[in-house]
């Protein structure tokens, strides 16, 4: 064995190396976000770290395992919690309208034998998975009123999906945690621009309506400091109303020639008669 | 990682075989058991079987080890010792080192290490230095956890549009402030955690949004609906067991869609127009209140006087008002009644004449 191990340096050196790699992978780490199925010759025999609910993080289950070299291969699959996009599409409502509905689901596999005898990989799993969210969401949607998809109803409709989800899921040993409508959008063309209008149209009827409000307010303002005005006049120039007429003649002569003090008035050319009042004493005949 | 530890012990035997095979030495004792494999279980009992492995063809390599050899023991590399060994102690000083650097950690404040024990999860290391066993065994990934990570959603240049209440759009933008809280849980739990911080976030706000007014969306209640958004996210990453905690939302932007802008700015303009209309009225109505009251207490006080001497006052306001009117006008007095001359117009008025004036004042008399 040493003699020939001294006469063939190279071809041990490459035998021992294959030997190495062959314990090696005899031995697979498990990560704590893998669980794996042991195929032996093509039939499942084991299962590496299977989720289990409520078992924490760091119990048993992840860690070094083993298997028999060649007779078996270790297939991984994916311990966490994966998602599932659903591609946009229509949804119509029970009043005929249309919505572009985008849902996203959660999923974690609980069962990798049976999602291994089922779907082979998890590519092959989310690719089954996606229709089949797709006409559930369409199927569950297609129950209710446009309206109800935006009132906390929806989670309600949301619920149904996942649990209907949940029973085509199981035949994958996959667990639905849940669904989750991601957008929901009016389609593009016609029902977004008629929102647009709508909604351009009841901006304009508030700007009106604003508008309106408040010139009222301005015109019952200005009426009411008119009332109050002729109130405070009449109060005090009711006391005597001969009075009044005199001093407020006096008042309308002053401005009328005068003018107020801010702009001077039209000159004015003034022809008395020798009759007048004012002129009483001037003819010295009044005595 | 085993073609890497197969590259190794592929490496150490081609090393070894020059300078350990003509000197017949063997494994030096103490060696293997300070390599790599020595602590693993794996690969330990290969370890001697390959370092024992000495060819007996001499290469050029032996005499590069060899003149490599020369040039350092004078420089007082190890004296006494075997030549043969400066390799073998080389690369103990190697494993040595490897030793040292995968074993201690050090956690920066703020970071966490989550060591795993042959990919199971054991424990997390806090701040400071943190001993492991070395790498194949324990690997430490570390990771922030103090610091707040922005997830921004919705931009100011594209329109994102969420469906209000009232069947309304508005174009919203937003980010989502998070840290880790529970490292091993963010780590292992979901197999894309940022995406799922915005997928999550993006529903949560299109589900509350979907039932506010699009006023409240806009307006006041904006605070109001990031609280609900952080606590319906928070309350769905719980539910999986992310380990993130949500710090807060903050709505960058909620503005109507670029179609409607105009029709939103309108509103505004109305508004202001409406607040015009009434700050008009009200300062007329006080200018107008105050007239009032000026000239209602102005007649009150000259009526108390008046009151006093009623015929004497009367005379005297009107001797007084026509003085001051006459005074500043052009008078011209007409002796003979009913004898209406010619006036010339043009005469009479100097300057440019207004017939209305002249016509009312030779009716007054």
């Amino acid at each position: 064995m040493t003699d020939f191990i001294r006469r063939h340096p190279l071809a041990s050196g490459i035998a021992a190396f294959i030997l190495l790699v062959v314990f090696l992978t005899s031995f697979p780490i498990v990560p704590e976000t893998k669980q794996a199925v042991v195929v032996r010759f093509g039939k499942p025999v084991r299962i590496l770290n299977e989720y289990e609910a409520g078992r924490p993080i760091g119990g048993a289950g992840a860690g070094i395992s083993w298997r028999i070299p060649f007779a078996e291969q270790v297939v991984w699959i994916d311990k966490r919690i994966q998602d599932v996009d659903m591609q946009q599409q229509q949804v119509l409502s029970t009043d005929q309208r249309r919505l572009e509905v985008d849902a996203f689901a959660r999923y974690r596999i609980v069962n990798p034998l049976l999602m291994y005898v089922r779907a082979r990989t998890e590519e092959q799993l989310a690719e089954q998975l996606r229709p089949i969210l797709g006409s559930e969401v369409r199927n569950e949607l297609g129950k209710v009123s446009f309206a109800s998809l935006l009132t906390p109803e929806r989670q309600g409709v949301m619920e149904d999906v996942r649990d209907s989800l949940n029973r085509i899921a199981g035949q994958y040993g996959v667990k639905i945690i849940d669904v989750r409508i991601k957008r929901t959008d009016l389609p593009d063309g016609t029902p977004l621009q008629s929102a647009f209008e709508r909604m351009r149209t009841a901006r304009e009827q508030e700007a009106r309506s604003i508008r309106a409000e408040g010139a009222k307010q301005a015109q019952i303002i200005r009426a009411q400091a008119d009332a109050d005005a002729a109130r405070t006049y009449a109060a005090s120039f009711g006391k005597d109303p001969q009075f009044y007429d005199f001093y407020r003649a006096m008042q309308s002569y002053e401005s009328t020639f005068l003018g107020d003090g801010s702009e001077r008035p039209a000159p004015t050319t003034v022809i008395l008669s020798p009759q007048n009042d004012y002129l009483r004493e001037f003819t010295g005949k009044s005595r | 990682m085993f073609s890497g530890l197969g590259g190794r012990a592929r490496g150490l035997f081609n090393d070894t075989k020059g300078p350990w095979g003509p000197k017949g030495e063997g494994g030096e004792p103490e060696e293997p058991a300070r390599g790599p494999w020595g602590d693993t279980p794996k690969g330990g009992r290969r370890k001697p079987s390959a370092s024992r492995q000495g060819g007996g063809n001499v290469s050029s390599l032996d005499e590069f080890i060899r003149r490599g050899r020369a040039r350092w023991s004078p420089g007082g590399g190890l004296p006494g010792r075997p030549s043969g060994s400066i390799v073998t102690w080389a690369i103990a000083a190697v494993v040595l080192l490897w030793l040292v650097i995968t074993s201690m950690h050090s956690i920066e404040p703020g970071q966490r290490g989550v060591v795993t024990r042959f990919g199971r999860y054991v424990y997390t290391l806090g701040p400071g230095v943190g001993l492991t066993l070395p790498s194949p065994v324990e690997r430490v990934t570390k990771l922030d956890v103090e610091n707040i990570r922005n997830t921004d959603l919705g931009s100011a240049s594209s329109e994102d549009l969420m469906l209000t209440g009232d069947q309304n759009l508005i174009d919203i933008s937003y980010s989502v402030r998070w840290n880790i809280r529970t490292p091993e849980l963010y780590l292992f739990q979901l197999a894309q955690p940022d995406e799922t911080i915005r997928e999550v976030a993006e529903s949560s706000m299109r589900a509350v949004i979907s039932q506010v007014s699009l006023n409240d969306a806009m307006g006041d209640k904006r605070a109001d609906i990031e609280i609900r958004v952080s606590e319906n996210m928070q309350r769905i990453l719980d539910s999986y067991r992310s380990g993130i905690q949500i710090q807060g939302i903050a709505i960058k932007q909620a503005d109507p869609p670029d179609a409607v802008n105009d029709a939103f700015k309108q509103v505004t303009a109305a508004q202001q127009d409406a607040q015009t209309y009434i700050n008009n009225a009200n300062a007329y109505a006080l200018q107008l209140g105050q007239k009032a009251q000026g000239e209602a207490t102005a007649f009150d006080k000259v009526y108390e006087q008046y009151k006093l001497a009623p015929e004497v006052t009367r005379r005297r306001m009107y001797y007084e008002t026509m003085e001051r009117v006459l005074q500043n006008v052009n008078k011209t007095i007409i002796e003979a009644p009913g004898v209406v001359p010619y006036l010339p117009l043009p005469e009479v008025k100097p300057s440019q004449p207004q017939p209305q004036p002249q016509a009312q004042s030779g009716a007054g008399q």
